[in-house]
């Protein structure tokens, strides 16, 4: 669940990054490479515990799945904590800045 | 039980790689491209330097979000020595056992998938230039 809740945020985030590109400077793509990098190595781990308990993968119980899923939403708000922590310090629009001065009249 | 710290170890390379390799690059180079093959348009060649942050921010952002399932599973503990198994070396061996397989595969892999990234890319890039010498030469 952890694994399928982390694709869905990489395509989500792939998909919005295409359709504002390239004017947008909301550095959308940090979090496409923060979720696909995520995505890719769940997988692998997906494969080890795949080849270590065959078929059982595929049948979690519920409270497992549940707590997964859970994990997956966790993992996805620490993704856009980080994404919105480097939002703002790198500041492309200025609005943090201007936030900051006042203009002189 | 630490397998993320395989590719964090590769994110530090490659983010160290890619600020010395940014300091020895020359200017980009300039070319002419065309984005919808009806007009030209002057461009800067995204250098190598930049491509390779592609990869270390991949690292980095699966990295940081895998330690943080490992926390969750309590694998990593918030203090010394961070590694809820260190005073097992049982436990120790079958984590280094884990970093071999897993870690090392988690960081092939990314590192392949950055490489079909980068191959789809000069593609993309060759096929921009070739239109726009088509559209110039017309």
């Amino acid at each position: 669940m952890a694994l399928l809740t982390t694709v869905f945020a990489a395509i989500t985030c792939t998909i919005i990054w295409y359709c504002t590109a390239p004017k947008s400077q909301m550095k959308i793509g940090i979090l496409c490479f923060m979720y696909w990098g995520a995505s890719i190595m769940w997988f692998v781990d997906a494969v080890f515990e795949y080849a270590r308990i065959h078929e059982k993968y595929f049948n979690p119980a519920p409270a497992d799945m549940l707590n997964d899923f859970y994990l997956g939403l966790s993992v996805v708000a620490l993704g856009l904590v980080i994404w919105l922590v480097i939002l703002l310090v790198k500041d492309p629009k200025g609005a943090v800045k201007s936030a900051l001065f006042k203009k002189k009249d | 039980m630490a397998c993320f710290l395989v590719p964090a170890a590769e994110a530090v390379i490659t983010t160290v790689a890619s600020k010395v390799i940014k300091s020895k690059e020359s200017s980009p180079e300039t070319v002419h491209i065309s984005l919808d093959d009806s007009t030209v348009t002057e461009a800067v060649k995204t250098p190598f330097s930049q491509k390779l942050k592609w990869l270390s921010n991949l690292l980095w952002g699966g990295s940081s979000l895998l330690a943080f399932e490992h926390v969750w599973h309590g694998e990593v503990v918030p203090w010394f020595p961070f590694i809820s198994v260190a005073d097992n070396p049982a436990d120790i061996a079958m984590m280094f056992n884990e970093m071999l397989t897993v870690g090392v595969t988690m960081a092939v892999l990314v590192t392949a998938v950055w490489g079909g990234i980068l191959a789809i890319s000069n593609v993309i890039e060759k096929r921009a230039v070739k239109s726009a010498d088509i559209l110039q030469l017309k």
